[in-house]
């Protein structure tokens, strides 16, 4: 089959559109295969604008290990805004991927990307201008396989129509065992149509077919039980888990766009999974256990990627970077490697530590200590002992003012508002926190050019984390917790003037809520928001409130419940969750005991260093912690600048 | 007490080099600063040795000049480097046009000659080429003279201060209309006035003028950029560096 280029038809209309460049693909390391040279097609799409979803390292990761198979091909789609689409459907133009713009629709399989629930109406949106009917059971065996991954699809309720399948936990093995059985399926003629694939996908570890599972609901709307329509397909669907991350360095060729994007940086994921234990953190709880790369691994992905890419900075990415065990002598080795290069190194947000201002300031050891970011994420000690993430006031207002001792001139600090038994008191508390902070700074650093910015959103309970059952706190109550910070931070203007407070308020959380721990019958709300003309959640200009609001009002009164129900509603021990199917490897036990702690306010340690703690996971899926330190050191590299050059003239 | 870098200042420029490269295809909707970003990330990737500003964020020395708008294409757009080791122009040619993707090609690299005064001051002009598709050239070719019978032709732009009104007739230095039935091309030359007169400048001039109104978005290419000569031509802005003696080792091209 002969798969045709839109670019012709899609060419006018760019001309007529804002940031055209963003549609036009090209970008350095993409890459093209000829379509019939391969027995597998999949669209990789990420369900938000290209600007967000190029830098994505997920994807990436998939396009390269699919691309790197001689029997599959890998091409990219990303969210078209409303100013295209509007076009596309005048013209008739679907979907398209960016690497030779082919239509969406003649793929084997959509693979889309879930970080965050908000995608979810762009999923629509995309399906609908590829002309992929919205419905996994109207679709024919021509249609590709729509296939939802990242965080968000452990719970894959709400989205259950739309996706044929959803899978769980880390792609880089899954989407090869994907691909072998879509090839096999074809190769013999596509026996059974498309519910023998569905079927025989939904028998691959890591999984899930939702139209193979049938829900049940009690006369108080909750679930009574979820059930297997076929026998042939498991009752519970396990996650999947990749380990020895040294042997996926992947991306090995980072994409570079033209065009602007949220990350003008290279990453490299340098562990996975946490075990700290932050009860709010669904990242941390369901990609345990911890899978370090060894140091000499990073290294050779920092090099290959600078080398591959031309980017000046590098991210050194995870949940909590400087847990690694061999961050230290990563960071002056690193350090060493790149000083005098212009090369930036950094780590993204950091728990409170002195430790980690040490390691920035290695990090940037001659470059500009502009910003350093933490996330106390709670603001009294109270709270941070419930979410368990503690550090003492004391121990943060130190920790802070070396950093701007060490020269950082700025410092943000990540909070949350709205988490389970918070009151304004924990809150007003980031007040007098940031104020000590400026005081203490000023002093230390002997300069009143220092600056902290408080940075703080409504706290969203997540399936598979211990405040899975909480009530999640009103946007009223977010709303008025925020309004009271602002008022305190400013009250003493002298102080108040050094620090900056940046939020988001509480409505968007509710829906993300809604989307969050949601059910099958939500789906019907996403249908609705969507043909009314929502899509772009994730950006305030274009989220309505009052859309999804009246949207859940209509669609969710036939079933008794509605939108406070699934989201203010504090759950029971034994309440049947949409999730209970979905296996992240944590014992539902052991979250409902970590959840009483968590009222108790009592802290668990971290498994790296402590004994076992019983969680679940390790023994459910047949994994351990992998960590370091390996002893081994960074080979020392031919240094950049060294290189080929182009000869200087002889003069 | 701010922190200043450690260690000697940056080394300084010694040798200065002028590029043209183009815009080409798909690329032809890559903005200036996407054509900035590829450029520096390209220099990176092909390690030449660029002469760095000082201080904390030291920025690569490039200069850029008179860029053509997003949506056109361009065979004629400049840039300068500052380079702290001296290079062979046409091996940092060769090399950066190998880093950079396809459709930003580098046709050609000269080092500036001593006492040529700046790039930016020899792009006085550009010669435009647009392809009108379902235009008749007839029907363009009377528009076109009415423009140029025009004493004023006022256009609004819009610029980041709000709009502003520009006279593309003034800018306007000569026009002429080719092609064949159905698909018209209109070649132009515009004088460098602020702001800038762009293709789609004069084209609604000419919807002012003469009601002339493509059924198809029109297709710009900017074929060259220079210094207008006394009879209203683009002359080719890189002459004065080859004359200065400093020759491109490669087969200059002709603009």
């Amino acid at each position: 089959m002969t798969v045709e280029s839109l670019y012709p038809r899609l060419e006018p209309l760019l001309a007529q559109v804002q940031k055209p460049i963003q549609y036009v693909g090209g970008e350095l390391n993409a890459q093209t295969k000829p379509w019939d040279d391969v027995a597998v097609h999949w669209a990789l799409m990420y369900p938000d604008a290209y600007e967000v979803g190029l830098p994505n390292q997920g994807l990436m990761i998939l396009y390269e290990v699919l691309n790197e198979r001689p029997d599959a091909l890998a091409e990219r789609t990303y969210a078209v805004w409303p100013d295209l689409a509007a076009l596309m459907r005048e013209h008739g133009v679907g979907q398209f991927t960016l690497e030779n713009h082919r239509p969406v629709r003649d793929f084997d399989v959509l693979g889309v990307s879930f970080a965050t629930e908000l995608g979810y109406t762009n999923l629509l949106e995309a399906l609908d201008l590829a002309g992929v009917p919205l419905h996994a059971v109207d679709r024919d065996e021509t249609h590709p396989v729509v296939v939802a991954g990242g965080h968000a699809a452990f719970n894959p309720e709400p989205v259950a129509d739309f996706v044929d399948c959803a899978v769980l936990g880390d792609g880089e093995q899954v989407v090869g065992d994907i691909t072998d059985v879509v090839a096999a399926w074809k190769d013999a003629g596509r026996p059974g149509g498309r519910t023998e694939l569905l079927a025989r996908l939904a028998r691959v570890e890591g999984v899930y077919v939702p139209q193979f599972y049938a829900v049940s609901y009690l006369p108080d709307g909750t679930i009574e039980a979820f059930t297997r329509t076929r026998d042939d397909v498991p009752a519970q669907v396990a996650k999947r888990t990749v380990m020895d991350l040294d042997e996926w360095p992947y991306p090995k060729q980072p994409l570079v766009p033209l065009a602007e994007s949220v990350h003008e940086r290279m990453s490299v994921e340098i562990f996975r999974g946490c075990t700290r234990g932050c009860r709010f953190c669904q990242a941390g709880m369901i990609t345990r256990p911890v899978r370090e790369r060894t140091i000499t691994g990073i290294g050779s992905m920092v090099d290959t990627g600078l080398k591959a890419t031309g980017y000046q900075e590098v991210g050194l990415l995870s949940l909590s970077s400087a847990d690694h065990s061999e961050i230290g002598q990563l960071a002056k080795e690193l350090a060493d490697r790149y000083e005098g290069t212009n090369t930036g190194l950094s780590l993204p947000s950091t728990r409170v530590d002195a430790f980690n201002v040490t390691l920035a300031n290695e990090l940037s050891r001659n470059g500009r200590r502009s910003g350093l970011t933490f996330a106390p994420e709670g603001g009294s000690e109270r709270i941070r002992r419930v979410i368990n993430k503690t550090v003492s006031k004391d121990d943060l207002v130190r920790t802070v003012t070396t950093a701007y001792a060490n020269g950082w001139r700025q410092v943000k600090l990540y909070f949350m508002c709205g988490l389970p038994t918070e009151t304004d008191e924990d809150v007003l508390e980031i007040a007098e926190l940031a104020t000590e902070v400026i005081r203490a700074g000023r002093e230390a650093s002997g300069s009143k050019d220092i600056r902290c910015t408080v940075s703080i959103g409504g706290f969203v309970p997540k399936p598979h984390t211990p405040f899975q059952w909480a009530s999640q706190a009103s946007a009223e109550t977010i709303d008025h917790r925020l309004r009271v910070l602002r008022e305190a931070i400013n009250a003493d203007r002298r102080l108040g003037r050094s620090i900056g407070i940046r939020y988001h308020d509480g409505k968007p959380g509710i829906i993300e809520g809604l989307l969050s721990r949601g059910d099958r019958r939500v789906g019907r709300v996403i249908e609705r928001v969507w043909r009314d003309g929502g899509h772009f959640d994730g950006w305030s200009e274009h989220f309505s409130y009052d859309r999804w609001v009246a949207a859940a009002a209509d669609e969710l009164a036939p079933f008794g419940v509605d939108l406070d129900w699934y989201t203010t509603r504090e759950r029971g021990q034994h309440e049947v969750l949409p999730w209970d199917h979905l296996e992240s490897g944590l014992d539902k036990e052991w979250l409902w005991d970590d959840w009483q702690d968590a009222i108790n306010e009592d802290e668990v340690a971290d498994c790296r260093w402590t004994p076992c703690y019983d969680c679940g996971v390790c023994p459910t899926m047949g994994t351990e912690i992998q960590i370091g330190p390996t002893g081994r050191s960074l080979i020392p590299l031919t240094p950049v600048g060294a290189g080929p050059r182009p000869a200087a003239h002889a003069h | 007490m701010a922190r200043q870098p450690d260690g000697p200042p940056p080394p300084p420029t010694v040798q200065k080099l002028r590029l043209r490269y183009t815009k080409r295809g798909p690329l032809r909707f890559a903005s200036h600063r996407d054509l900035a970003r590829a450029l520096e990330r390209a220099l990176r990737r092909a390690q030449v040795p660029m002469a760095f500003s000082a201080g904390f964020s030291p920025h690569p020395k490039i200069s850029y000049m008179g860029a053509a708008p997003t949506g056109a294409a361009s065979e004629a757009e400049y840039v300068e480097i500052g380079l702290a080791v001296r290079c062979d122009p046409e091996a940092v040619r060769v090399a950066l046009d190998a880093s950079l993707p396809p459709g930003i090609d580098v046709l050609e690299c000269v080092e500036a000659g001593e006492g040529t005064g700046g790039l930016a001051e020899r792009l006085d002009g550009t010669r435009w080429r647009v392809d009108l598709a379902d235009v008749d050239p007839a029907e363009l070719s009377a528009a076109v003279e009415q423009l140029l019978a025009a004493e004023v032709a006022m256009v609004a732009k819009r610029t980041k201060n709000g709009t502003k009104d520009v006279d593309v007739r003034a800018a306007l230095v000569s026009a002429s209309v080719a092609g064949e039935a159905g698909r018209a091309i209109l070649h132009v030359v515009v004088r460098q006035v602020t702001p800038t007169v762009r293709p789609d400048d004069v084209l609604a001039a000419l919807a002012a003028v003469a009601d002339l109104h493509p059924p198809v978005p029109p297709r710009a290419v900017r074929e060259a950029q220079g210094r207008l000569d006394g009879t209203g031509e683009v002359t080719d802005p890189l002459e004065p560096d080859r004359e200065a003696g400093s020759r491109c080792q490669g087969e200059p091209q002709p603009v």
